[in-house]
């Protein structure tokens, strides 16, 4: 299982070790360090790297590499899901995953690998739990236990560690009960130059907020159910009822989790909400380019588009760019080479556009690549698939629950080819 | 207020100043100071100096101090063993605690102390906790099994743990059980043959009910270990399918892989006409896909993955080719992986799609990834042979791009491409031609010399373009050196007349000015063929070539079988076996599919699946009596008596064996040949050699047992019994005589168990394998009792020791002499012959004590021309301490009678096949000399027990 693992800075320190067995030296990570070296961008590290006694599978969030060492034949996926979740647990009890937020908490994050993982083997992982066995850091608390003497650990054996519902503790109470979904989606897309879609599809989530007194059991059906083909759960969703006839029947979670992710595949047709105009030319012999961006509205319901952020990696050769943007901020960096403009909301009655001229570099040749444009972007109220709830009802309570839905689509890689 | 402050004392004092805060008396400044401890301990500085005074904070029923200090209890206490012994205390108290929370931390914690002293103490305590009434503390319990098997693994088994972690398997909560079975996977895997994870269909029920109630990590480790289980039948292989299904739908991706490593590997039993194979097909897709839209290094394991399903199970992804198109953001590794399964899904339906996208990223700017594009065209045209034409097209299209390391790999490519469709689309090679001058990178440059050589007579300047080439003959790779030789001697023999002086050129360069062997042995045989004969050297150059395969690159099929029942694992990802790479998995078991219902292999035993390394290797000779049959029927030579001296009758002896042997090994069924071969002296001449080289064990003592003997005299003084002495191995076959293989060897009696123990040593360079021996009939029937036990290939220059039970139940066949003994070697070289000579001391039995009554009748009873006398010289020994010796050999005395200072010595022997041998030594004080009187009913053996009692009594 998990040997050990160490966090790596961005600047290819060891700021911090972890041993679940015997202690595998910090040499080892010597083999991490020559494949980061190797790696043109610090994202190219190979996330699994051999070494003669081990293997090194690597995560990298928030600018810290975490790299866990195994030694005998474990699932990787294990394993990355596994820093995954330990990223996910910093962030919740710190806020940020920050190489400053874990110095900081340095105590707590080792009392937490420690509980998370016992000889390599997962413990408690459910932040819910975590929490009750940790309680995470807050200023009035460490203020209150420098006062008082006490400590941050629980005293308790968590009570959900056992149950039939380990995610959820009992004796849960709200003044307030109220349960909130937000239903979140990322259209994945290439378009290629003449505007028609390469590949196209929808990432899905249900985020939940739901804060309930007590053990209620909620089910939330759906207009059009059949959409969700490729959905994975929370363990806390009755499959079989879903199987047999697509209601989500679940006890919650005390607190935020995500309730259900989908997928809708490209053999779908996916609406595409906005397109993009575009001319971007060199011609030989001069030092000058030309460039044009339009961009306008498509398939959005009569929802605004909003938010809109375009950005382009563009050739090595372009040494500035000269443009003029009918609405929103564009910069460009000479070093990097990317370009980002900051639209905003975009007015299907003028269109907004960046246009003008790119210079290249003196003696740089006509550039051989096409840029790509990369191209971020918000609906608010519309879920792009047209899933929509349809009712969401509690059992098992008695009060009256609030009930709010949200819906929202966002790019994900949304990519233009030029 | 954050923990950051614990770092901020590097002052040189620290340790003191830690030390004094230690120990305060103030709870707060305690904790304050065990925590600055820990801070110390993560960023790798050494504090290990405090053991003692962090070990004295742990007496207290502050759970987060107490956490604390077994955090650095783990840390350190390898370090300072004797220091850590003071912990146990607690620890077992806190085993008894009311609090499970406090129960279950101890004994996880004391299970991660990695020091002998204190695992003693864990057994009791662990005993309570796996049986607790607590599940949590069951299942912390499970897994400190694990932990302290690590550690002292002779232990666990002693301790009876493991079956104790067997039964945990059947417990009612769920999570009791996942760690149960992790637990069991981790410590098998250290003891590849045990049974630990033993399944049947109950226990297999048991974790499928827990596999739904249990954490995602549980699940994990169920469904591994259901992926070692072998169904029965295909009814409960869709049982289990059905109920691993949902496991799909989960948020956790390591679940849903090892889900699909359960039903990729369980549907290949089902029949493909049920409908539910077809259910089952559609369903894998969805989860498959959804793994790519996650991070991009759990993209990567996933997609090492996707390369194998889609080389076992094309269909499930066939209609998802969309998915594996390339982001341009996307991290290297997964654009790399992304690509190679976007071409083994090409097909004639998606390539247009396909080649566009390629096209593309021929554009990108990453190079690796460009020129990988454009190699995946060329793999496209050889795969799929109807867009060839339109792969060779977008090839062109790039080249005129000339980005130079486009060209370059496009016209390595389009060299594959002319040896897959050859005489179809030399149209272009005008083009490739122009861009001869940018060309510089060896691989691409030899792609297009050989272009040039194979259709030099389609080429007008074929002759100016090679030449050009050749001005740099000596500063180009080899790769090119070779490829622009050949492609010369090809330009003469199509175009001899104007060519004469170049190939001149080019093989003296290769022959006299290199210093490369490939190119100047190339060289000299293109010389060679051109000057003796120029039709044969068309013949040999110009020779059609086979056609390159559609898919070099695919996966065999046996290690694909063995990778798809790992899917989700490293092997998966490196596509290796997991026993090529993977440390601490000593001798891993090497899974197969499941044969599908219905056919041929599914009458075995369900331990098909499981077949490891331990299996013997099959016996080469089935069955020893056919071979010693032949040996008989074969037994054509000339009769023993004829022949004058002892020698040459066992060379006789080895003549039969050889033709026997071959006669049964090669399966040539004509008995004359053998027996041609053993009648024709000269054939048995040089095979006789053999035995000619063994030391007459018999004939004398051998010198080399001397000082042990002296060892034995002074034992022998004082009478104590001594074992069966057993000669120093001689030399029976040699290397010389053997291609290599040497065998020196002696025989023991061991516990009434007759052993011939044998040092093969393989002087060749090669490896030998495939053992296996054969006795010929003998005087005593003595057979091997089992195969030659060589588990591992004998690699050069190794020697291995073996050890060959025999048993006395073979055929017989009286030898000359009585004790010589041929035997029979194979390996996978060839068979060799030699022949020994046993003592016969070996088929003296255990219970050759006769009655003193039978013996005095017995004695009376054998004829007095059966006696034979002996004269055993310069023994040093009394009696008594004779006596012992001889009894260590199963020579018995059963009385003794002085007269006249002389000890009379009646003795008894019985042999394996029932023959009793009487025997009178007597022994005169003083005298070195013995005297032994041997009465037996069957004489000839006197004389070899004679040399036995000289054997025994010198050594």
């Amino acid at each position: 299982m998990i040997h050990s693992l160490f966090l790596v800075n961005a600047s290819g320190d060891i700021f911090l070790e972890k041993h679940w067995k015997s202690v595998v030296s910090r040499s080892v990570c010597d083999y991490f360090f020559e494949a980061l070296e190797r790696a043109t961008e610090p994202e190219n590290v190979p996330p699994v790297i051999p070494t003669p006694h081990h293997y090194l599978i690597n995560v990298l969030r928030h600018r810290i590499y975490f790299v866990a060492v195994i030694q005998s034949e474990v699932p990787p996926l294990f394993v990355i899901e596994f820093l995954h979740r330990v990223v996910d647990t910093f962030q919740d009890y710190f806020g940020v995953c920050t190489e400053a937020a874990i110095k900081d908490n340095v105590v707590v994050v080792y009392e937490l690998l420690e509980e998370m993982l016992d000889n390599g083997f997962p413990l408690a992982t459910e932040s819910n739990i975590l929490k009750e066995l940790i309680k995470p850091p807050t200023i009035l608390r460490t203020v209150v236990n420098t006062i008082t003497g006490s400590t941050n650990v629980g005293e308790q054996l968590p009570t959900g560690q056992l149950s039939v519902v380990p995610w959820r503790r009992t004796g849960v109470k709200y003044t307030n009960n109220e349960a909130y979904f937000d239903v979140v989606e990322e259209i994945d897309a290439i378009i290629d130059k003449s505007g028609s879609t390469i590949t196209a599809e929808i990432q899905g989530v249900v985020d939940a907020c739901v804060k309930l007194t007590g053990m209620p059991d909620l089910t939330l059906s759906f207009m059009n159910p059949r959409l969700l083909d490729d959905v994975s759960f929370h363990p806390c969703v009755r499959f079989k009822r879903w199987e047999a006839e697509r209601i989500l029947s679940f006890i919650p979670p005390d607190g935020n989790f995500r309730l259900l992710s989908y997928h809708v595949s490209s053999q779908n047709l996916v609406a595409i909400p906005v397109y993009v105009k575009h001319n971007i030319s060199f011609r030989e012999g001069s030092s000058q380019g030309r460039f044009e961006l339009t961009l306008g509205p498509k398939q959005t319901m009569g929802k605004a588009v909003e938010s809109v952020l375009v950005s382009s990696q563009l050739p090595r050769g372009v040494l500035n760019a000269n443009l003029n943007a009918s609405q929103g901020t564009y910069t460009f960096d000479p070093v990097t080479k990317l370009l980002s403009w900051d639209v905003g909301k975009i007015n299907p009655q003028k269109l907004p556009s960046l246009k003008g001229s790119v210079s290249l570099q003196t003696g740089a040749s006509k550039p051989d690549e096409n840029p790509t444009i990369n191209i971020q972007f918000k609906i608010q109220q519309l879920a792009i698939s047209g899933l929509k709830v349809n009712r969401l009802d509690m059992y098992g309570e008695k009060y009256k629950p609030f009930k709010g839905i949200k819906y929202m689509t966002k790019a994900g890689k949304f990519q233009v080819r030029t | 207020m954050t923990d950051s402050k614990y770092f901020t004392t590097t002052k040189k004092g620290e340790i003191f100043e830690l030390k004094a805060e230690l120990n305060s008396d103030k709870k707060e400044k305690k904790k304050e100071a065990v925590k600055k401890v820990i801070a110390s301990m993560t960023v790798g500085k050494d504090v290990s100096a405090l053991f003692p005074d962090v070990v004295n904070c742990m007496q207290t029923d502050n759970l987060e101090l107490k956490k604390l200090v077994y955090l650095y209890l783990m840390n350190y206490a390898k370090s300072q063993p004797d220091m850590a012994i003071m912990a146990v205390n607690t620890f077992v108290k806190d085993c008894e605690d009311p609090n499970p929370l406090i129960r279950a931390l101890a004994v996880r914690t004391m299970g991660c102390i990695r020091v002998d002293k204190i695992t003693e103490y864990l057994c009791e305590p662990l005993r309570k906790c796996l049986k607790d009434e607590d599940p949590y503390v069951r299942k912390t319990a499970a897994v400190c099994v694990a932990k302290l098997h690590d550690i002292n693994a002779q232990l666990v088994e002693d301790q009876g743990f493991l079956d104790t972690l067997k039964d945990l398997i059947s417990d009612s909560n769920p999570m009791v059980v996942a760690n149960a079975v992790a637990a069991l996977s981790e410590i098998a895997e250290s003891h590849p043959n045990s049974n630990l994870l033993d399944l049947n269909p109950q226990t297999i029920n048991k974790l499928l009910t827990a596999l739904n109630e249990c954490t995602e990590w549980g699940q994990i480790f169920i469904l591994d270990c259901l992926a070692n289980y072998t169904p029965r039948d295909d009814r409960e292989s869709q049982s289990i399918c059905e109920r691993v299904t949902p496991r799909l739908s989960h948020a956790n991706s390591a679940v849903v892989l090892s889900a699909v490593k359960v039903l990729m590997k369980f549907m290949e039993m089902l029949p493909k006409d049920l409908d539910y194979y077809g259910t089952l097909l559609k369903k894998l897709a969805p989860p498959l896909v959804t793994l790519l839209s996650a991070e991009p290094e759990l993209q990567y394991v996933a997609l090492r993955n996707i390369n194998l399903i889609v080389q076992k199970r094309p269909e499930i992804l066939k209609h998802e080719m969309k998915v594996f198109f390339v982001k341009y953001n996307d991290p290297i590794y997964v654009k790399l992986e992304k690509l190679d399964i976007m071409i083994r899904l090409a097909s004639q339906a998606n390539i247009a799609q396909v080649l566009a996208e390629l096209k593309e990223y021929a554009t990108e700017v990453d190079v690796d990834f460009v020129r990988k594009a454009v190699r995946a065209i060329g793999r496209c045209a050889i795969k799929v042979e109807q867009s060839a034409e339109r792969c060779v097209s977008t090839l062109l299209d790039l080249i005129q791009t000339k980005v130079n390391y486009v060209v370059q790999e496009a016209i390595v490519v389009i060299k594959d491409i002319f040896r897959k469709y050859p005489n179809k689309y030399e149209s272009v090679i005008a083009t490739l031609c122009e861009n001869l001058d940018s060309l510089d990178e060896p691989e691409a440059r030899a792609a297009m010399i050989w272009i040039v050589g194979e259709y030099a007579e389609r080429i007008d300047n074929a002759d100016e373009l090679l030449e050009s080439f050749l001005e740099g003959f000596h500063d180009e790779s080899t790769q090119v050196q070779l490829q622009l030789l050949t492609a010369i001697v090809k330009l003469f023999l199509k175009k001899p007349t104007e060519t004469q002086e170049l190939v001149q050129q080019v093989l003296s360069l290769a022959t006299q000015d290199s210093d490369n062997p490939d190119l100047r042995d190339r060289g000299y045989i293109y010389w060679r063929l051109l000057s003796t004969d120029p039709v044969a050297a068309k013949e040999v150059v110009l020779a059609e070539k086979p056609l390159i395969s559609e898919e070099t690159d695919l996966i065999e099929p046996t290690l694909l079988e063995e990778l798809i029942c790992h899917i989700g694992t490293l092997a998966s990802v490196y596509h290796k076996p997991p026993s090529a790479f993977v440390e601490g998995s000593r001798g891993v078991q090497h899974r197969r599919i499941p044969p599908r219902a219905g056919s041929v292999e599914s009458a075995e035993s369900p331990e098909v699946g499981q077949s490891g390394p331990s299996e013997a290797p099959s016996a080469v000779i089935p069955s020893q009596g056919d071979l010693l049959g032949d040996l008989l029927n074969l037994d054509l030579a000339p009769p023993t008596t004829t022949v004058p001296s002892v020698q040459p009758s066992m060379q006789m002896g080895a003549m039969d064996l050889l033709g026997g042997g071959l006669d049964s090994l090669m399966g040539d069924e004509s008995d004359t040949l053998g027996g041609d071969i053993g009648g024709s002296p000269s054939m048995g001449a040089g095979l006789g050699a053999a035995p000619t080289a063994m030391p007459a064990a018999l004939g004398g003592v051998p010198p080399v047992g001397g000082g042990l003997g002296d060892l034995f005299d002074l034992g022998g003084g004082v009478g104590m019994p001594t074992g069966f002495y057993v000669v120093p191995k001689t030399l029976w076959l040699p290397a010389m005589k053997a291609k290599g293989l040497e065998i020196s060897g002696t025989f023991a009696r061991r516990g009434g168990i007759i052993q011939m123990d044998m040092s093969l040593t393989n002087k060749a360079m090669s490896v030998m394998t495939d053992f296996a021996i054969q006795f010929n009939r003998n005087s005593f029937g003595l057979a091997p009792a089992g195969p030659l036990q060589v588990l591992t290939p004998l690699s050069p220059n190794q020697t291995i020791d073996v050890s060959l039970p025999l048993s006395t139940t073979g055929p017989v066949m009286k030898m000359e002499p009585l004790n010589n003994l041929q035997v029979a070697v194979k390996n996978n070289i060839d068979v060799f012959y030699f022949s020994c000579q046993f003592p016969l001391s070996l088929l003296f039995v255990e219970d050759g004590k006769m009655e003193r009554q039978v013996f005095l009748a017995t004695w009376k009873d054998i004829p007095n021309d059966n006696e034979a006398q002996f004269q055993i010289k310069d023994i040093h020994l009394n009696s008594d301490a004779a006596s012992n010796k001889l009894q260590g050999s199963n020579i018995f005395t059963i009385a003794k009678r002085t007269v006249e200072g002389q000890d009379m010595l009646y003795q008894s022997i019985k042999l394996t096949n029932s023959i009793w041998v009487l025997a009178e030594m007597r022994v005169q004080t003083g005298n070195p000399n013995y005297t032994l009187s041997i009465k037996c009913r069957a004489p000839e053996v006197c004389q070899f027990v004679y040399q036995c009692y000289e054997m025994v009594l010198k050594n």
